[in-house]
């Protein structure tokens, strides 16, 4: 197939630009795409016309819609795409491998992350059954109506979705699903190395029946992102903490930042920490780290050593293969610098005290590795004595965890914020204090991966209270 | 030889003749200014006698320093023949500090009447009204602007904007400021046209968004766009004439500071992907794409390299100053039968970020 020029969609007509760049592959360089770059003056201009894009899916009705998405799944698992402006198509093996090639993901965690979204757009009545607590579609349709013995009546918070997204996961592509279904139009900035999933997925929208209108798709520059952050009405951006800070006040724009996401057991559970070193490997490792619900931390009352060598053994002589092997658990990077510096990070902390590495002696090489022109992060697993240690808290994008000692009754005080906690304990007072703690957005109660979500129950921001607002209402009889 | 082989010989000789004519004007005693008397006598050769074509100033002249116009005090740059006539002093640059200063008399109202001649009726009418969005104080470019209303036979309304100001609140990442200032400036703008009737702007790239944004500038009655001040790559131009003018407005890009004048841009469009391409108001000004790492040598047509402007007015002699812009040499062509530089934006502007502002 002929290198694809991707296009800008503006409201889902293509837009060819004259800047353009190119999307390599990670290991050879070699050219997969060209990627239009719009300046962030026709994102404004087309902003203006988000009525007309609204108006486009407020044809359908919320069900129609519910139902469009799901062949939109179909499509976007099974079907051929247009990928390219002159009629170029994809075929889900094309998805998997091109995306495989300039992301870095093996193949078998591309699928992992096709499924996923395929299950979140053919459950998307679950999804929204879950996000508005049970509201009778055909209200959403109206505006107003009466359920559960009272009058209820909504309105939209935007014009639009903004969605500044990242390169390293197309998993989460997932949450702006159902922005579509709840007919608010989308206008994204893809994540400069992975436009794949998103105009897949636009594509496949379209190629099932939704309106093109309802699709911004604009690859650009920062400011073309902040306009996008700040005049959408309401946004979503992705990334690290220096990235996301700016917004950390703004109601307006939902941070999907660093998860910190952990595991904590019990003082009644930590004698049996052998029977869960599986499940706090898997919580580590699974979708290559690259997670926000990966844990990075593993939270124990005692035998914080001996937890940490048991995880070292097992993630320690994990290594790169190929991007086709079924077994693979590790993802390239797409930009090497970014492994080097993480690497480098790593090297640099483990010299203060207080900290020791227990992969390197399972290891055998450094953390490291250039394979096949890819560069690799092996596992890393650091026992830290306290959350003092700058390793103790911390996240990357490869398999990394940290194991730190901490009096169960200290370790609400001491963990700090947590996307997703994994707590392993039937001690029901702890429970309970779990239960009240502000700083955790999941919490799974007994031996539960971190890494499993439920689609009807948003971990991070409920997109329906996002997007919608109730309105108290009188009508005249 | 060709037509345009023709021209460029021509326009080469009379380079060559003007180049001899301004060396000698400005390192004659008769006529010539203290600076470049006091720099022929330490440099030890006279130029007066030795240059005898515009090669010659390449081959023997440095790069000039921007340095002496903000250390030197003004009256060394007068050359003795306009001694006893006040002089306009404009500014460029001065973000902090002390700014750098050119004197001039006539020179921008010869730069600008000629550059008039390039202008269409139709979309820059005569005997109306302009209006300039953009740096004023104290500039060439707020007298430059009104004069060349005033040769049309129209007058022209002011808004300033400080760039000075703006840099400040940028680099000190004070952005909600900087993004006030720039809406009280458009409120400005936006007054007059809604007040006045007014068919001609002067103003750069972001302004002019900005004010298009908040006014249909087609309905306003703007029939012409005249704009400079930062960089315009492809897309941009492209944006600009497509989206903001509405392939209607007539959308007129120039390249030029203080020091030179005013570069105008040759016909460009869809069949040329929007690549601007200016050439220097030759031989007034010249314009040279060099090698950065060897600047007496050009680079090639159609290749990258920085960009060195040689002055060569009566009022000011201003030899191989490197600018602090990048550009793609481009072959001379008709109108303008000498070297044009293309795609200007600033130098290294590949190797790392920078901030032009949001004006």
């Amino acid at each position: 197939m002929a290198t694809p020029h991707i296009p800008c969609l503006r409201l889902g007509d293509p837009y060819v630009s004259l800047n353009q760049i190119e999307v390599t592959d990670y290991r050879d360089g070699a050219v997969k795409a060209t990627v239009s770059q719009v300046n962030a003056g026709v994102i404004r201009r087309d902003l203006e016309r988000m009525d007309e894009a609204r108006a486009a899916l407020c044809k359908f009705s919320t069900a129609e819609l519910i139902a469009i998405g799901a062949k939109a799944g179909e499509i976007f698992l099974n079907g051929e795409v247009q990928i390219g402006v002159d009629g170029e198509t994809q075929s889900p093996e094309q998805y998997i491998e091109t995306l495989s090639s300039t992301s870095g993901l093996p193949h078998v965690m591309v699928k992992r992350n096709m499924d996923k979204i395929h299950y979140a757009l053919t459950h998307m009545d679950v999804v929204l059954n879950g996000l508005t607590r049970g509201i009778d579609p055909a209200i959403l349709d109206a505006g107003v109506g009466e359920q559960f013995g009272t009058q209820v009546c909504f309105y939209p918070t935007s014009k639009a979705l903004g969605l500044v997204m990242p390169s390293n996961s197309p998993a989460v592509n997932s949450l702006w699903l159902p922005a579509v279904a709840l007919k608010t139009p989308i206008i994204m900035k893809p994540g400069r190395d992975e436009p794949w999933t998103p105009i897949r997925l636009i594509q496949s929208f379209i190629q099932a029946g939704c309106p093109k209108e309802a699709f911004g798709f604009y690859p650009t520059d920062y400011e073309g992102a902040a306009d996008i952050l700040n005049r959408c009405g309401r946004a979503l951006i992705f990334g690290d903490k220096s990235t996301t800070d700016q917004y950390a006040n703004n109601p307006a724009i939902q941070i999907h930042g660093p998860g910190w996401s952990k595991i904590l057991i019990g003082d009644d559970e930590i004698e049996n920490w052998r029977d869960h070193i599986d499940l706090i490997a898997g919580s580590i490792a699974d979708n290559g780290g690259r997670s926000c619900v990966n844990a990075s931390a593993v939270v124990v009352p005692k035998y914080g050593r001996e937890i940490a060598d048991a995880l070292g053994q097992k993630l320690g002589p994990v290594k790169p293969t190929t991007v086709d092997d079924p077994e693979a658990k590790l993802s390239g990077f797409a930009n090497p610098k970014m492994g080097e510096w993480i690497d480098g990070a790593i090297d640099a902390d483990l010299e203060e005290a207080g900290c020791e590495e227990m992969t390197a002696k399972y290891r055998e090489g450094d953390r490291k590795v250039v394979t096949d022109g890819g560069t690799y992060l092996r596992p890393t697993i650091v026992y830290c004595e306290s959350f003092e240690h700058p390793l103790s808290n911390r996240e990357f994008l490869c398999p990394y965890a940290s194991v730190v000692e901490v009096p169960q009754a200290e370790m609400l005080n001491q963990m700090g914020e947590s996307l997703v906690v994994t707590a392993i304990t039937k001690d029901e007072a702890f429970q309970a204090d779990l239960l009240a703690s502000p700083l955790i957005e999941r919490l799974n109660l007994g031996p539960i991966s971190t890494m499993k979500i439920s689609w009807d129950q948003p971990h991070e921001g409920n997109m329906f209270e996002f997007l919608y607002k109730r309105r108290s209402i009188g009508m005249a009889a | 030889m060709s037509d345009l082989n023709q021209k460029v010989q021509e326009a080469k000789a009379q380079l060559d003749a003007h180049a001899v004519e301004i060396v000698k004007w400005h390192f004659s005693p008769e006529t010539g200014s203290p600076f470049w008397l006091d720099w022929a006598k330490e440099a030890g050769w006279n130029p007066a006698e030795e240059i005898t074509c515009f090669q010659d100033i390449v081959a023997k002249f440095p790069h000039f320093q921007d340095e002496w116009l903000r250390d030197l005090p003004n009256e060394i740059w007068r050359p003795k023949a306009y001694d006893g006539k006040p002089f306009s002093i404009f500014e460029t640059g001065g973000t902090t500090g002390m700014p750098k200063q050119r004197i001039g008399w006539e020179d921008y109202k010869i730069d600008y009447s000629a550059f008039s001649e390039t202008l269409s009726d139709e979309h820059f009418p005569r005997n109306h009204y302009w209006m300039m969005v953009g740096p004023t104080g104290p500039r060439r470019l707020r007298l430059a602007i009104e004069h060349l209303a005033n040769v049309r036979g129209c007058s022209c309304y002011f808004v300033d904007l400080d760039p000075r100001w703006v840099k400040r609140l940028i680099a000190s990442k004070q952005y909600d400021q900087a993004r006030a200032y720039m809406d009280h400036v458009i409120d400005q703008a936006t007054t007059i046209l809604k007040h006045r009737s007014v068919s001609a702007l002067f103003t750069t790239p972001k302004l002019l968004e900005a004010m298009a944004e908040r006014k249909d500038l087609i309905k306003a009655g703007i029939k012409g766009v005249f704009c400079g001040g930062t960089t315009m790559d492809k897309q941009y131009t492209r944006f600009l004439v497509e989206e903001i003018c509405e392939n209607q407005i007539g959308f007129v890009p120039t390249y030029g500071n203080t020091l030179m004048g005013l570069a105008r841009h040759r016909p460009f469009g869809a069949d040329n992907d929007y690549s601007i391409t200016y050439h220097a108001p030759q031989p007034r000004a010249v314009l040279r794409v060099v090698d950065p790492k060897q600047t007496e040598n050009l680079v090639d047509y159609d290749t990258w390299g920085r960009v060195e402007l040689t002055t060569l007015t009566k009022e000011f002699f201003m030899p191989r100053f490197l600018e602090r812009d990048e550009a793609i040499r481009r072959a001379p062509w008709d109108n303008d039968p000498w070297d044009g530089v293309a795609e200007v934006r600033p130098f290294g502007a590949m190797e790392k970020t920078i901030v032009e502002g949001v004006y």
